[in-house]
Parts: C-alpha cells; structure tokens; sequence
C-alpha cells in the first residue's frame, strides 16, 4: 500500500527541548534545532517529513502535547 | 489533509510548569482524552493533589478541587456521594498516595467507592525536591538517601496495586506505564476502562502510571525513560491485577 501523505506540525514555543519525540520516531524525522524558542530550549524540529508514516509516536510521547499530526484523507483509523 | 492526533478538549490551552521530560504531560493528556472520548468532561470533577501536580487545575478544561496532602480520596469520597451523578477522579503522586495518604486510599478502595484514582508512581517525592518516597527503589540515591535505599532500614518499595488488589471488594486495579509508545496505548486503554467502570456506576478503580521523574533521578529525559524499563518495571509488574469481571476466582473462603 502507498504511504499517505502526512504532515507533522510541532508547536516550537511549547516544546521543552526532552528530545523523547526525537528518540521515539522509528524513521529519524524529527531533529533537535540549533535556534532556541521563547521559553530558551532548543526546540525539536520536523527534519525528513516525506520519511513519516503518521505512526503518532512522537505525538504520544510528547509531554507538553506540542505535536499535531494530519495526514491526507481516507482510510486512516482513528484511535 | 486530515488531522489524526491533536491537543483533547479537555485539555486545556496553558503550558504546563512540570520540567521537561516529565511524563504528568502524558498522564494529563490520556486522561483528557479518554473522559472527551467518553463524553464525560462535562460532568467531570477532578481532585488534585498536594505534589509536582499541584497546579493539574490549571492544566484541565473541567472542574477541579484542590485536597489536603493525601486526603484526595477522601474529598472525592464526599463529592461522589453527594453527587453521584458526577464522574469523580483524584490524581495523586507516590509521595501523597502511598505515604502521607495511604489510609485515606485503602479505606477508600475498601468502602468501594466509586470514583477513579490515578496513581503516578515515579519513585520520588518531586516538588519538594527528590527525597526518598515509600516507591523509591532499593539502592536508588536520593536527597533523603544519598547512599541509596537501605531496604534493611526502611524496608522495600510498597507495591500500591498488590496492596489495593488483595482486598476483598470487588474494583478495577492495574498498572501502566507511560513512558513508551507500547505502554501509552495500553494506559489509555486501562484508563478508558476505569472510567466507564465509573461511569456505569460498578466499581472503585485504581490505575497506577509508572512515570518519570528526570530532575530528581539527576537524568536526561531519555535516560530516566530506560530508567523506567530496566529498574521499575522489573519491580512493579505492567499489568491487570484485579477487574469486577474476575472477581470471586481466587477467592477461597
């Protein structure tokens, strides 16, 4: 089956710099920046999105909910 | 484009103050999300402790009742009589339930009351800055021990769902973790569970979310979370201990 579309929205001013999305991701899509936010962490980033396949780890793991995460229509089930 | 996961309702806007890497975020998060899935935010009440979570009102789109150190259970023992028709849950550390609180807990589960009871078990008082709480694990270094726990001086960690799950009346206990993707989904299910107990009026329950507390245990976010997985789990077994549908099987007498 084709991998649908998805795409990955981090919240950069609600993020604390943990890293857990970063770590959690199986296919590497999030990075750490090298710019800081408003609170002064270094915030996580989306660095390969075409890479994601809407698994929502990153989004589960975050502890500050700082993740959204869409994918293109159809066919996708929602827990 | 569709989205798939989003900030719950229930949650609300404000950041939280917990540091970075604490897993109260997860808890917060499974536990809005399962009362806007069961459409039960509206009649909600929720009882927050003394501990790191202090401030949880802040953090839910329901209403909130701050308790004494430990007495949570107590306070949602009045509230849940006095109004059953509200869907009532406390929301306790280690620290306030299996220490200062551990009476108001017991008897409470006892009584069967039928209010829901997170327990967030991280194996050290928090807020008031790590010292050695009733779950802390054998040999683990904190303020109040800095050579680590003496089991041979202050015994061995309580285990809150064993204690809660010998006792007779029937009640929902299990334990989950939230510090992985595998163990999240399971904790959303266990509480998904535990509220619909209470939403159908049958039981007490109890859910216990192993957490982490990367500040006070002195490591990274990612280091406590393998924390988690190679010290505690082994300890305190990610499980169903006790349902209202089992109830009656091991009991001899």
């Amino acid at each position: 089956m084709a991998r649908k579309k998805s795409k990955v929205t981090i919240d950069r001013n609600r993020c604390k710099g943990c890293e857990l999305c970063v770590h959690a991701c199986p296919k590497g899509v999030l990075a750490m920046s090298e710019e800081i936010n408003e609170k002064g962490y270094f915030f996580a980033q989306v660095k390969n999105q075409d890479d994601c396949t809407a698994c929502r780890f990153c989004a589960m793991v975050c502890p500050d909910v700082a993740i959204e995460i869409a994918v293109e229509e159809a066919g996708v089930s929602q827990e | 484009m569709k989205t798939i996961f989003k900030r719950p309702e229930a949650l609300a806007e404000t950041p939280t103050h917990y540091c970075p890497g604490c897993t109260h975020g997860v808890a917060h998060r499974l536990i809005a999300e399962v009362l806007d899935e069961l459409g039960l935010r509206e009649r909600t009440v929720g009882i927050v402790p003394v501990g790191c979570s202090v401030l949880a009102f802040n953090y839910f789109n329901f209403d909130c009742q701050e308790a004494s150190h430990g007495r949570a259970p107590a306070v949602a023992t009045g509230i849940k009589r006095g109004r059953p028709d509200l869907i009532v849950f406390t929301y306790q550390g280690d620290g306030d339930l299996a220490s200062i609180g551990m009476a108001e807990i017991v008897h409470a589960a006892n009584r069967g009351e039928k209010f829901t009871a997170v327990f967030i078990n991280n194996a050290v008082y928090g807020m008031t800055g790590g010292q050695m709480a009733p779950t802390t694990m054998p040999g683990q270094v904190t303020t109040t021990c800095p050579a680590g726990r003496d089991v041979e001086q202050v015994g061995y960690p309580i285990r809150m769902c064993e204690l809660l799950a010998s006792l007779r009346t029937p009640g929902f206990v299990e334990r989950v973790a939230v510090h992985q993707p595998k163990y999240i989904i399971k904790a959303k299910r266990a509480l998904k569970k535990a509220f619909q107990y209470q939403a159908d009026n049958r039981c007490f329950s109890f859910v216990e979310c192993l957490s982490t507390c990367p500040t006070n245990w002195g490591l990274t976010p990612l280091k406590a979370v393998q924390w988690v997985d190679e010290t505690m789990i082994p300890y305190y077994p990610v499980k169903n201990f006790k349902s209202p549908e089992t109830e009656g099987e091991g009991d001899a007498d």
